[in-house]
């Protein structure tokens, strides 16, 4: 007794004796679900296996970024659907942080009409479920935007309907080569530019125009290349033939609700995070920063945004990938993702949940651990010195 | 030279200048202070006048609040067509909960207000007694809502629709998840190995996967995992989805907090020789907590908009409601006035959740400020 006492009052032996009961624990949890499983599946003669993937899907897809049929395999149709996901993703990360940019500057804005109407915006647009944004976007463009017979018509180029948008398609003609070449230099061009003024800077306190001459050599390289070269770019406008446009590219209904969406729902989060990272910055700062000259938009870039930035890039990182989580959401309004294909009909065609959800949850799962991995590195990098 | 002198008393005190005071001093300064702000404030005033304008046409003025169909709705006004809301009201509220019976739903509805009470305002009179009820709540509301005892008939999960079914499920999850959520944040942080790996696996695993893939788990494949031969309800397996995601979200949240309190406060309790658990509950908790309240309350509002993402497992929550209404050819094509009163709903509980928020962080403010 008093032996057994010793050991439970000794700290090291009594962290080890938990650590053994909790393991215990687990693993009897674990290998009685396991049994469970086995029991079930033995019962409905299922077995566990992967080979469905490599078998023909038969299904269409009505939107691929890589060419696709129905003779196509499981797991093609599984690589189309994640490529889809990836497109809403771009498009819904682009808008969200343009707009949710935007409308956290004009929150923090003096002027106090301005600011309300954002503060309203914002508590409208986050109050409301995601799913009910897409359902609301994909009838508004179903119920109410007409027919392509009498699409909305942007400047005779763009075309809006019900059957989604159309908008011109740029094409490639020979002699293109030379303006990609161009827009290469250019770039280079301008990485090294920004380099030597920071470097000149940094030594001497002289300061170049840095962002206006990059992005006019930016413009202005590609631009005469596209002129010296004969103009190898034209447009494909799209054109109503029967009941539909053909020609140009479309954005289906689908695509388009989901991207506005994910758009106007994660900024206003992006529109928040900006606001709390601006005022995260000591006021001490901006006012330093002000007495010793600069201008508005220098205590901007140099002072506040710099700092600000250490504290808003994380959140805004989580919110695109809430953002690119959020999309799977797309299966309500039957645009082809990667839960939809992979997790939807070929789930439902194989009959093989266990491998297709292990599949489907183990892709998002690498996308969010990656970009967490990252996110640690960034904050590692962006730490404050301190002693 | 010479001096002058002032004798307090001596002028009159002049008024503050012209235009630096009052209405138009305010206007001044808050909408016309510059240029540029004078045209944000032109451009805001015509938005907003297009924006109210659009809103009370559509929604009161021309808008049809009993008809039998859309195209009857059509022929009337050219607003919103609210009868396909107005016709379907009690289903909307209740799902398909048997219609005398659904002043059970009510009074736990209410009920719970009284359950709640105590513990959303700390200084409430007889606040002792009010949680006992709070204790109990749950038991009675099962009982009342689920019937099966005391004479109450017996009801279906089946018919749980509505907004009923979100409060239900939103309610349910949040209660289950706080506490799961501690548990896990506490784990990670452990000195032992063994458990603090296993929490971060799971929490690691919860907010790494969509919402969607654990509700087609739930509803799919989570009686693999049973001994074979139990069937427990659809509901209970999606409050039980739901309670483990938001507890990881819960658990970062709290992490966070338990990261920010000062070391000195651990080495102060370990000083006076506190063991593990007086020194959770009495130094980390307490302060962790109180840290953490906002995100614990947006957590808490993301998991009851999230109990929208039911309707793709086929429940019948409100959304599940209007798509039916809206299948139905009668009422095709509605689906903006559908969505929108849906959206109104969750807005109203939402932006309520989050002024409580609010209201409780600056209770708890304790700072010197």
């Amino acid at each position: 007794m008093n032996f057994l006492n010793t050991i439970w009052r000794n700290e090291k032996s009594r962290e080890i004796i938990v650590q053994i009961f909790v393991l215990f624990c687990i693993g009897w949890i674990l290998s009685w679900l396991i049994a469970n499983v086995d029991a079930n599946f033995k019962a409905l003669g299922k077995d566990i296996s992967f080979e469905f993937l490599f078998i023909p899907a038969g299904y269409d897809i009505n939107q691929y970024l890589i060419d696709y049929n129905n003779r196509d395999s499981h797991l093609r149709a599984g690589i189309v659907g994640l490529l889809n996901t990836g497109l809403v993703a771009f498009f819904g990360i682009i808008l969200a942080t343009v707009l949710g940019v935007f409308l956290g500057i004009i929150r923090l804005s003096k002027n106090w009409l301005a600011s309300k109407l954002a503060y309203w915006y914002i508590e409208f647009s986050r109050n409301v479920p995601i799913l009910l944004h897409i359902l609301l976007w994909h009838g508004i463009i179903i119920n109410t935007l007409p027919h392509p017979k009498k699409a909305l018509n942007l400047g005779d180029l763009t075309f809006l309907s019900n059957r989604g948008f159309y908008i011109p398609k740029p094409l490639t003609e020979n002699g293109i080569e030379l303006v990609y070449l161009f827009l290469v230099i250019a770039i280079i061009f301008a990485v090294l530019f920004f380099k030597y003024a920071r470097r000149k800077q940094d030594l001497t306190g002289v300061q170049y125009p840095v962002f206006w001459i990059n992005l006019s050599v930016i413009i202005l390289l590609p631009t005469i290349a596209f002129f010296i070269s004969g103009m190898p770019i034209s447009l494909e406008i799209p054109a109503l033939r029967g009941f539909n446009f053909r020609g140009g590219m479309h954005m289906s209904p689908e695509l388009a609700a989901l991207t506005f969406a994910l758009g106007i729902y994660t900024a206003a989060f992006i529109a928040e995070i900006v606001r709390a990272g601006i005022m995260a910055v000591d006021k001490g700062q901006r006012e330093a920063a002000e007495s010793i000259g600069l201008k508005p938009s220098k205590v901007m870039n140099l002072v506040i945004l710099p700092q600000a930035r250490r504290v808003i890039i994380p959140p805004l990182t989580s919110q695109y990938l809430n953002l690119t989580k959020n999309s799977s959401l797309a299966i309500a309004i039957g645009y082809m993702d990667l839960v939809a294909t992979l997790g939807g009909i070929s789930l439902n065609q194989t009959g093989r949940e266990m491998e297709t959800m292990v599949i489907v949850m183990l892709i998002y799962l690498s996308v969010s651990l990656s970009i967490s991995a990252f996110m640690n590195w960034y904050n590692n990098k962006a730490k404050l010195v301190g002693r | 030279m010479s001096s002058q002198t002032y004798k307090p008393g001596s002028y009159p005190n002049l008024p503050p200048p012209p235009g630096t005071v009052g209405v138009y001093g305010w206007i001044k300064n808050n909408l016309f202070s510059s240029i540029s702000n004078s045209l944000l404030t032109i451009i805001s005033a015509i938005l907003l006048y297009y924006l109210i304008d659009g809103i009370i046409g559509w929604f009161f003025l021309d808008a049809v609040f009993d008809a039998d169909s859309k195209i009857e709705c059509r022929k009337i006004d050219s607003g919103a067509c609210w009868a396909v809301i107005t016709r379907r009201v009690g289903q909307f509220v209740y799902g398909f909960y048997p219609e005398v019976e659904r002043w059970r739903i009510d009074v736990s509805f209410l009920t719970m207000f009284v359950a709640f009470a105590p513990l959303l305002y700390p200084d409430i009179p007889k606040r002792k007694w009010l949680l006992w009820f709070s204790a109990i709540y749950p038991v009675f509301a099962f009982i009342l809502i689920n019937g099966g005892f005391f004479g109450l008939a017996k009801i279906e999960y089946s018919l749980f629709g509505g907004f009923m079914l979100t409060v239900i499920l939103g309610v349910s999850g949040i209660v289950c998840s706080l506490p799961l959520g501690i548990v896990l944040a506490l784990g990670r942080q452990s000195k032992l190995t063994v458990v603090r790996t296993l929490s971060v696996c799971f929490i690691e695993f919860m907010r790494g996967v969509p919402l969607i893939t654990l509700l087609f788990v739930a509803s799919s494949m989570l009686n693999y995992f049973m001994p074979p031969g139990t069937n427990f309800s659809i509901l209970v397996r999606v409050i039980i989805m739901f309670t483990f995601f938001s507890a990881a979200y819960i658990a970062e949240v709290i992490r966070g907090g338990i990261q920010a309190i000062p070391k000195g406060q651990y080495e102060a309790a370990d000083a006076l020789g506190m063991t593990y658990w007086q020194k959770t509950r009495f130094i980390t908790l307490p302060q962790a907590l109180k840290i953490s309240i906002p995100g614990i309350m947006n957590t808490f509002i993301g998991l009851y908009k999230d109990t929208t993402l039911v309707v793709v497992i086929g429940l019948l929550d409100p959304l599940g409601i209007g798509r039916a209404a809206l299948a139905d050819t009668k009422w095709n094509g509605l689906s903006t006035e559908t969505y929108l009163f849906v959206a109104l709903f969750f807005f109203v509980s939402c932006f309520a959740m989050s002024r409580y928020s609010l209201w409780l962080e600056s209770k708890l403010n304790t700072d010197h400020k």
